[in-house]
């Protein structure tokens, strides 16, 4: 079965897998994620009503609040944070967001996460390393028939 | 990281554990933004509240205050024993006010927690200020003074204003930066990521505060978290504008950093605003149809024009904001089916008090509230399905956080709307 990679920067090291989450929003931390249960809030947000308690979270970025730290860090207390972070900007707030959540996170990747990852491929992060490999959704459903 | 011999020694535990967590947790994070090193700050605002039911639960199960501030202001799981702050840090707003716990729905185990808390956090050196604007109570940073400052509106304020150098930080690097002296050299602490990205040219009159909060609110739709730099104001704003203006432009984008050239302190030119970066050679225009349309989509929510509340104080109001409504309510009263809640730093309330206005806003039937908002603890009047604010920022927030319907317009219209019971769709 085939899978495909990125390579990225190491926010925090670590590996993990999952399935993948996908969205082209920016993720609002307070305000915009329920901590206790993993899930997005915020009106209008795509993924609006889902958890991504468990799953690889492949997003642009962060925005909004400066409690956007604290609202992730809390999500590792109640044990529903993401299994690892994907993103494609830069900041404090994500930056300190992904180093107190501890999951392994990569940014700054030679190819758009975004583009080349859709909600449902399985994901495996190896942040040590900096590497991302992909199989996607349509294999795994095949491989397993 | 490239580290000083000072802050080696830190991370060697030549201060004790809590200092070696802290610079553990500077390193991470500093690692994780591609930082090459720290820099040094003697100016903290953060938040180290614990003023919730979790809180108070997480506190007893797992060792107390130091537990809570182990964890959520260091990031550390063992807990440790917390030394006083080496730096000046001042206490951003808070989950409720503790001198009406009960107006905003409060019990009374949630106060007494919160005042352990703050005995404790006040005994280590942080300043029990209370508000989403230290720089109106005496933490006001020089031009080029390097922070670690949280709250968005401040944040803006702080480098575009003052002229002084933050990031938006966060609970726990602002808990490591009081404890160290330290931050990550990073963002807006250097030159070449204070200039500008995009060119606002103004071309109508922005001169009242509901004015600013609305070019504020669409400049933030324009550039996101980009660096703006406006022309065309043609007069000087006071301090309640920028405030507004700021936090507007914050909350509709992530605006960090702006230039009101002639005004803020780094943009004397547009040539300098811009520094080596090229001046792009089309601004976009802000006119009367971009300010009609803006205030379409923030009262957006709005459909009834019976109000049922009127906050006031967001940002935390001035002192000149304060005297500004006295005058305005002086000799009138609220309507019996309206309440009015006015939000400022409790420094200012004692003010008020010491002036008078607090007694003319009590007369008229309204309610002076400090240390909070509406937004940060969801608490508004029983009953309240529909509310009128002169803040942009509030009005981008409550209908999100409390599904109720916001109106938008200026102090005055907000004051006649709590006089009348109803919302009057005039020009702001």
């Amino acid at each position: 079965m085939s899978t495909r990679t990125l390579r990225g920067r190491c926010v925090v090291p670590g590996v993990a897998e999952g399935e993948a989450l996908v969205t082209h929003d920016r993720i609002s931390g307070w305000g915009g994620i329920d901590s206790r249960t993993g899930t997005i809030v915020e009106v209008r947000h795509a993924l609006r009503g889902v958890s991504f308690a468990g799953k690889v979270l492949v997003f642009p970025g962060a925005k909004g609040s400066s409690g956007w730290s604290n609202a992730f860090h809390l999500t590792r207390t109640f044990g529903v944070a993401p299994a690892a972070m994907l993103f494609n900007e830069m900041t404090t707030k994500i930056a300190l967001g992904a180093v107190v959540t501890r999951a392994p996170a990569l940014t700054d990747f030679d190819g758009d996460p975004l583009a080349l990852i859709e909600t449902g491929d399985w994901v495996r992060v190896d942040a040590d390393r900096g590497l991302v490999e992909i199989t996607k959704a349509a294999q795994r459903s095949k491989a397993s028939s | 990281m490239k580290l000083t011999d000072a802050e080696q020694a830190m991370l060697d535990g030549r201060d004790g554990p809590a200092v070696q967590k802290a610079m553990d947790l500077l390193l991470r994070y500093g690692r994780a933004l591609g930082a090459e090193r720290l820099v040094e700050t003697h100016n903290v605002v953060a938040s180290v509240s614990a003023s919730t039911p979790f809180m108070r639960e997480f506190a007893r199960q797992n060792g107390g205050m130091e537990a809570v501030f182990s964890q959520f202001s260091l990031d550390s799981d063992e807990v440790v024993s917390i030394p006083k702050v080496r730096t000046f840090s001042v206490h951003t707003q808070l989950g409720f006010d503790p001198a009406q716990a009960e107006r905003m729905g409060v019990d009374e185990q949630t106060v007494q927690f919160f005042r352990k808390g703050e005995a404790f956090t006040t005994g280590l050196g942080i300043q029990a200020t209370n508000t989403c604007t230290p720089y109106q109570v005496g933490n006001i940073p020089v031009r080029g003074e390097h922070c670690a400052w949280m709250e968005s509106s401040a944040v803006v304020y702080c480098n575009s204003v003052l002229g002084a150098r933050t990031n938006t930080e966060g609970r726990e690097s602002v808990g490591a930066a009081m404890l160290t002296g330290r931050i990550p050299y990073w963002g807006y602490h250097l030159d070449e990521n204070r200039l500008g990205s995009h060119w606002i040219e103004v071309d109508t009159d922005v001169q009242s505060t509901a004015d600013w909060g609305l070019l504020g609110y669409w400049m933030g739709e324009q550039v996101q978290e980009q660096v703006p730099v406006i022309t065309g104001i043609r007069s000087t704003p006071n301090l309640a504008r920028l405030k507004h203006f700021g936090a507007s432009a914050s909350s509709s984008g992530g605006v960090e950093m702006y230039h009101l050239v002639g005004i803020t302190p780094e943009a004397t030119s547009l040539q300098q605003a811009f520094g080596q970066r090229k001046v792009p050679t089309q601004p976009l225009r802000y006119g009367l149809r971009e300010r009609r349309e803006t205030l379409e989509r923030l009262n957006a929510t709005g459909r009834e024009a019976k109000i049922d509340y009127v906050m006031l104080g967001c940002p935390h109001y001035s002192l000149e904001q304060m005297w500004e409504l006295a005058q305005l309510l002086e000799g009138r009263r609220i309507h019996a089916d309206v309440q009015l809640w006015v939000f400022t730093a409790r420094a200012t309330k004692f003010l008020c008090d010491q002036s008078g206005y607090t007694r003319i806003i009590e007369e008229a039937g309204g309610h002076i509230l400090s240390d909070s908002c509406s937004a940060m603890s969801r608490a508004v009047p029983p009953g309240t399905r529909v509310v009128a604010l002169d803040s942009a920022k509030q009005t981008h927030y409550l209908p999100a956080i409390l599904g109720v319907q916001a109106w938008f317009g200026s102090t005055a219209q907000c004051v006649e709307a709590a006089c009348s019971g109803r919302w009057q769709e005039l020009a702001v």
